[in-house]
């Protein structure tokens, strides 16, 4: 077994009277590209922000590469590339003047990767960040926390705000960092569209809590959506946790995840697709994990329409 | 660009809700009956692939190792992934695997809607011949 690039147990943050993330429980394996996905304030960032030590915990245990993060490990945070949603670059600056200073601060720092990085983008050296496009600033911000050759980039929303091909090539260079160097990654993301073609770990935040945390070819695995006439009212298959309800006058269809398949010809069964999956779980009213199969079902109701 | 063109240029719809695994098969599966792709041809290196698509590497291994499972490539150790000899036979088998598949969720829907064996083969009849009648 290796060692869980991120690791949670109990993990609580509190910010005044406001839990920002409760009794959060994570092992993310090594090698993944795991998404963070949830809506505003459901505790992406404040997950994100304890994992690189920039926030403490209120209760509970982080653990990142094995090691417990925070500004007096300094060695940790050189295997880390984090990137938040700011973007830090110091405006004045040329891109080959970012580097340098990128390369005194890291030991492990790769000038020839950076400039091959850029130069693919058709970003020169020369540029000044202020000159660039908002996009070339995020590929730059990004060629900065690869070039430190990290073993885990932790991205918050890398790709937010960005025009559709900005958004490609950053997407890309990501994954051609992966593909190359087996970097394992930890972003945050709305874009369920991204999800689905670059990510093969999900977990989804709701209302400060881990309501699903999984390998994504599981993910659909495990997820059926159950039809049936209203009329008949069927009892639920054994094992399934109902996630989403929808009725109509005429049926009731559920969202459900399953423990092992299920044989039951009384309810039509169909696959749902990952967005349809992910959605649910936002909808998600309680801040607890889906209510099980037999018990009453109410809190799903409502909400985004 | 002087490097030499990948033997296929793969696409992705993250729209379809088919699983992007799932899209780099049937593509291979397709350019194979096709005969776009023959026997020997060499698939394009995870790494050229992510320049083409915007996709998590692991997934592309996962399609690689589900078209070896199926028969219609072989992984050659330190070189690459390439298409099987005579692979023809083997890509209309796996597309009849997929039609198998879907005959099976819509057998189960024809069950749950009431239908048994003769009002499914009656049905499938009527389809054809009405398929066959438009053809024609």
């Amino acid at each position: 077994m290796t060692t869980p690039v991120l690791e949670t147990v109990g993990l609580a943050k509190r910010f005044g009277r406001k839990w920002a993330l409760r009794d959060c429980t994570l092992s993310i394996p090594s090698g993944k590209v795991a998404a963070l996905v949830g809506p505003n304030g459901a505790g992406k960032s404040t997950l994100l922000r304890m994992a690189v030590g920039l926030s403490r915990p209120t209760a509970g245990t982080i653990k990142v590469l094995g090691e417990l993060p925070g500004h007096e490990n300094a060695t940790l945070l050189q295997r880390i590339g984090y990137l938040d949603q700011e973007r830090p670059l110091y405006r004045g600056f040329r891109v080959d003047e970012m580097f340098r200073f990128g390369q005194g601060a890291n030991p492990m720092w790769n000038m020839e990767l950076a400039h091959s990085y850029v130069d693919q983008l058709g970003i020169s050296l020369r540029d000044q960040v202020n000159n660039l496009s908002s996009g070339q600033q995020a590929q730059v911000a990004l060629t900065m926390c690869l070039a430190k050759q990290p073993e885990l980039l932790i991205l918050d929303e890398p790709a937010a705000a960005l025009d559709p091909i900005a958004r490609e090539d950053l997407l890309r260079l990501l994954m051609r960092q992966v593909a190359e160097r087996g970097t394992t990654v930890v972003l945050s993301t709305h874009a369920l569209g991204d999800v689905g073609s670059i990510c093969d770990y999900l977990v989804i935040l709701s209302h400060s809590s881990v309501v699903l945390a999984d390998d994504m070819e599981f993910v659909v695995e495990s997820h059926r959506f159950l039809s049936a006439s209203s009329s008949i009212s069927p009892t639920l298959p054994d094992g399934v946790t109902v996630i989403d309800t929808r009725t109509s006058s005429r049926d009731v269809t559920h969202l459900v995840r399953m423990a092992l398949p299920i044989v039951d010809d009384t309810w039509q069964i169909t696959e749902p697709t990952l967005d349809e999956i992910i959605m649910a779980y936002l909808r998600l009213g309680t801040s607890s994990v889906a209510s099980e199969a037999h018990g009453p079902h109410a809190a799903t109701r409502g909400g985004i329409s | 660009m002087s490097e030499k063109q990948p033997s296929i240029q793969f696409r992705l719809d993250p729209r379809s809700g088919v699983a992007p695994y799932r899209q780099l098969i049937e593509q291979v599966r397709q350019a194979v009956e096709l005969g776009r792709l023959r026997g020997g041809d060499q698939l394009p290196s995870v790494r050229e692939v992510v320049t083409q698509v915007t996709i998590n590497p692991n997934t592309v291994h996962r399609a690689y190792r589900e078209l070896e499972h199926l028969g219609l490539a072989e992984g050659r150790l330190g070189l690459g992934t390439f298409i099987i000899d005579n692979p023809l036979h083997l890509a209309t088998n796996a597309g009849r695997k997929e039609l198998a598949r879907s005959l099976q969720e819509w057998t189960r829907l024809a069950r749950a809607a009431g239908l048994d064996g003769d009002d499914m083969l009656d049905l499938l009849r009527q389809t054809f011949n009405r398929d066959e009648h438009v053809l024609s």
